[in-house]
């Protein structure tokens, strides 16, 4: 949760020193972001493939298991998919690359800013940030009432590390191998289905 | 974005190769926080300064919003069904 505040202190304060053009605009129209950007893919494949536990959950990773990511990934495609239906103002599309964050919002809002711009990029940081909040407040009453896979799937890729533990409390021990298997599978996803769904 | 994606298995390969490195891997969870605080602070700047964005915040919020629910709501009644169908047998209850 600290990580979170301290994530969204940075976007805030370039939307404040942007706004009240306290940084000159000959910054801004360098496109530094896509470098970054870059750079950050790189690190994100590294530090997923130097973690042994990547490869360990890939190696045990059975059918049933495999159900809660998947069920996270069909169920936010649906819903996300009929709710563009009745939104005017974004495709189809847009939305379900929105929906591929699963949570992740720092990544996929920015994949998102530089490959279809920022309105739709802000809509994912908002939303995805909206997803993790969601998780945290409402697990105890998603378990209680949807059985304890329901807010592993809801959590999407933060079940892994930010509502891992509060996940964890609501759900039992024994299914916190599943949370983190679920949130690595998705955290995996993130970035494929971002671009894919952008590059139809 | 392909290039993106390259990038990105390319990556998973090299951490491959490298697999068990523990200092490089704390490394990596540092760059990579400041990789992402950098990149969001650029993306406020470019937000910061379009004024579409500004003047539109609260259909965008709205907009996010619903989509959330939407998303939620689907992932709640796929993953009640793999509970029910897959998990609910097997903890003995």
């Amino acid at each position: 949760m600290k990580g979170s505040l301290i994530i969204i202190g940075f976007f805030i304060a370039g939307v404040l020193s942007a706004y009240f053009k306290i940084i000159p605009s000959e910054i801004i129209e360098l496109d530094f972001s896509y470098y970054a950007l870059m750079f950050l893919m790189l690190l994100v494949g590294i530090a997923t493939g130097i973690n042994s536990k990547t490869w360990e959950t890939l190696k045990k990773a059975k059918f049933t298991i495999l159900l809660v990511p998947l069920s996270a990934i069909i169920g936010t495609c649906i819903g996300v998919s009929i709710i563009s239906l009745v939104l005017p103002t974004i495709s189809l599309k847009d939305s379900l690359a929105v929906g591929s964050g699963f949570g992740y919002y720092s990544l996929s809002s920015i994949l998102i800013s530089n490959i279809k711009g920022d309105i739709l990029g802000v809509t994912a940081l908002l939303s995805n940030i909206i997803r993790e909040i969601f998780t945290l407040l409402f697990t105890p009453l998603i378990a209680k009432y949807f059985g304890k896979i329901a807010p592993i799937a809801v959590g999407g890729a933060t079940s892994m590390d930010t509502t891992l533990p509060i996940i964890t409390k609501y759900v039992g021990a024994e299914f916190a191998i599943i949370s983190i298997f679920s949130g690595t599978v998705l955290t995996i996803t993130v970035p494929i289905f971002v671009t894919f769904f952008l590059s139809l | 974005m392909l290039l993106l994606l390259g990038i990105l298995f390319g990556g998973l390969l090299i951490g491959y190769l490298l697999k068990g490195e523990k200092k490089i891997e704390k490394w990596l969870d540092k760059l990579i926080m400041i990789a992402i605080f950098l990149l969001l602070f650029f993306i406020g700047i470019d937000v910061g300064a379009n004024e579409l964005i500004i003047n539109n915040l609260h259909k965008i919020g709205f907009n996010a919003l619903i989509l959330t629910i939407g998303g939620v709501l689907g992932t709640i009644l796929m993953s009640t069904i793999v509970y029910k169908k897959y998990f609910k047998d097997n903890t003995n209850k």
